[in-house]
């Protein structure tokens, strides 16, 4: 159905390609979540492996910057509609934190966990492979708390809300869980090539 | 209640433009009926796609205002963004009778119902007025009882949204107080003046702490006015935000 009277306001060339369906493209770095900024102290701050309900690696913050950091750089689309391109990461793949650990992957379905109790579902394929990593650093910088520094999870090609921010930890489970906002009506996947926004789309 | 308040699938539908009102200088009331519509959860929005002539398609969410009732509509209300796509379509194009695309209801954490109980504390800024005032009214009638705190930052008086409305239920409602704030204006009597403070807090939290706290608004009113309620003492679990998303809409 054509709208009356809508012509809008199209993305340039170069960047329609870039942008999935229903995106639009933002200069700036909006901030969401579903509750107040946590200030998680580095003195606190430890990131857990878990098989099931099984630690089997935790890191303390200076443990964690001893691991290997790469730069990874880009685009990002979040849930509510807008993508921003080339956004500038640091951090540890999880390819490298799974190596450190001396592990591979024991499932396929992982839970990410976060310091404000945030937890979001991802397949571990998804992580592994050189497409995701805990960032540490976003445009050469200390993660800013808004943003979920000290440390959040960076799974790019999916929703950002992925992405989980003030990332403690990774949980390999046995089933597919749904995370925070996957029980609350948002898709299990979230490929926003596919526009799978919600449940059944 | 929280996290059942989604259907299995969203599917898209019309919904005809029945009323269309200027609340403020830079903020219209959109009343619609979509064309199937099964109720919803106060404080929870719907995405509104539009579709130009040659295929192009643009999608935002916004938060319903009003009630949910028996009316079969909901009311929408959108601020003009300067540079903004949609926005700027609703103001200057949108007529009475127009069909519009939209799917919902969204949202499954920042809502309120009966059963989650109170006090409650709201907090707008801005815009950020409409999802809680969808509270605030249905609160109003399936809950009067249920002690409730809005706070309000506006620019401007005449930037307040609902204005005669929010006076009205301050001045008739023994059950709710409402604190308004103006940042770009002097205070008017029984207003405030400036930006949310400790001070104001300590206002909105004289009755005691609130069991649930929603804030709403862009990122840095969030920031602000979660740290502030925090820093009262109010749980962290117990406060859920909602904050605006891009600038471009």
């Amino acid at each position: 159905m054509a709208t009356r009277g809508f012509f809008g306001k199209r993305p340039s060339e170069g960047e329609s390609g870039r942008l999935p369906p229903g995106q639009y493209l933002t200069e700036d770095f909006p901030v969401l979540s579903a509750g107040p900024t946590p200030r998680v102290d580095l003195d606190k701050w430890s990131f857990t492996l878990k098989d099931g309900v099984r630690p089997v690696a935790r890191w303390t913050w200076d443990e964690f910057a001893k691991l290997p950091h790469v730069k990874l750089t880009r685009d990002i689309h979040c849930v509510t509609k807008w993508s921003k391109f080339n956004t500038a990461w640091s951090g540890v793949m999880i390819d490298d934190i799974l190596a450190e650990a001396g592990i591979d992957p024991p499932t396929a379905f992982t839970l990410a966990h976060s310091f404000d109790g945030y937890t979001t579902n991802v397949p571990t394929a998804d992580l592994i492979g050189g497409k995701a990593m805990v960032a540490t650093a976003y445009e050469g910088k200390p993660i800013t708390p808004d943003h979920g520094g000290p440390a959040r999870l960076l799974v790019p090609h999916l929703y950002f809300w992925k992405s989980a921010k003030w990332v403690n930890g990774l949980q390999f489970t046995q089933r597919d869980e749904g995370g925070f906002w996957e029980l609350r009506g948002y898709h299990m996947y979230g490929d926003p090539w596919r526009e799978q926004r919600f449940t059944g789309d | 209640m929280d996290g059942s308040a989604q259907p299995k699938r969203l599917l898209w539908q019309e919904a005809v433009i029945e009323a269309i009102h200027a609340e403020t200088p830079t903020v219209k009331s959109f009343r619609l009926r979509p064309d199937s519509w099964t109720g919803f959860t106060a404080g929870q929005h719907v995405d509104i796609r539009l579709t130009a002539p040659d295929g192009y398609q643009a999608q935002r969410s916004y938060s319903i205002g009003s009630a949910p009732d028996a009316s079969g509509t909901i009311e929408l209300a959108i601020e003009a963004l300067p540079d903004g796509e949609v926005s700027p379509f609703f103001h200057d194009v949108v007529e009475v009778g127009d069909r519009i695309e939209l799917r919902g209801p969204i949202g499954g954490h920042f809502i309120w119902d009966r059963p989650l109980g109170g006090p409650i504390l709201l907090i707008a800024g801005g815009s950020g007025l409409v999802p809680l005032m969808s509270i605030l009214r249905h609160r109003a009638v399936v809950a009067p009882e249920v002690p409730a705190v809005l706070v309000v930052s506006a620019r401007r008086y005449d930037d307040l949204i609902w204005r005669t409305e929010l006076l009205r239920r301050a001045a008739e409602d023994p059950n709710l107080k409402v604190i308004v704030t103006l940042t770009r204006e002097q205070a008017r009597p029984g207003l405030r003046f400036g930006r949310i403070d400790m001070g104001l807090m300590a206002d909105a939290l004289a009755g005691g702490l609130p069991a649930l706290t929603y804030v709403c608004g862009s990122t840095p009113f969030v920031e602000a006015a979660a740290n502030l309620v925090l820093a009262a003492g109010v749980p962290f679990e117990s406060v859920r935000t909602e904050r605006y998303g891009g600038s471009k809409v």
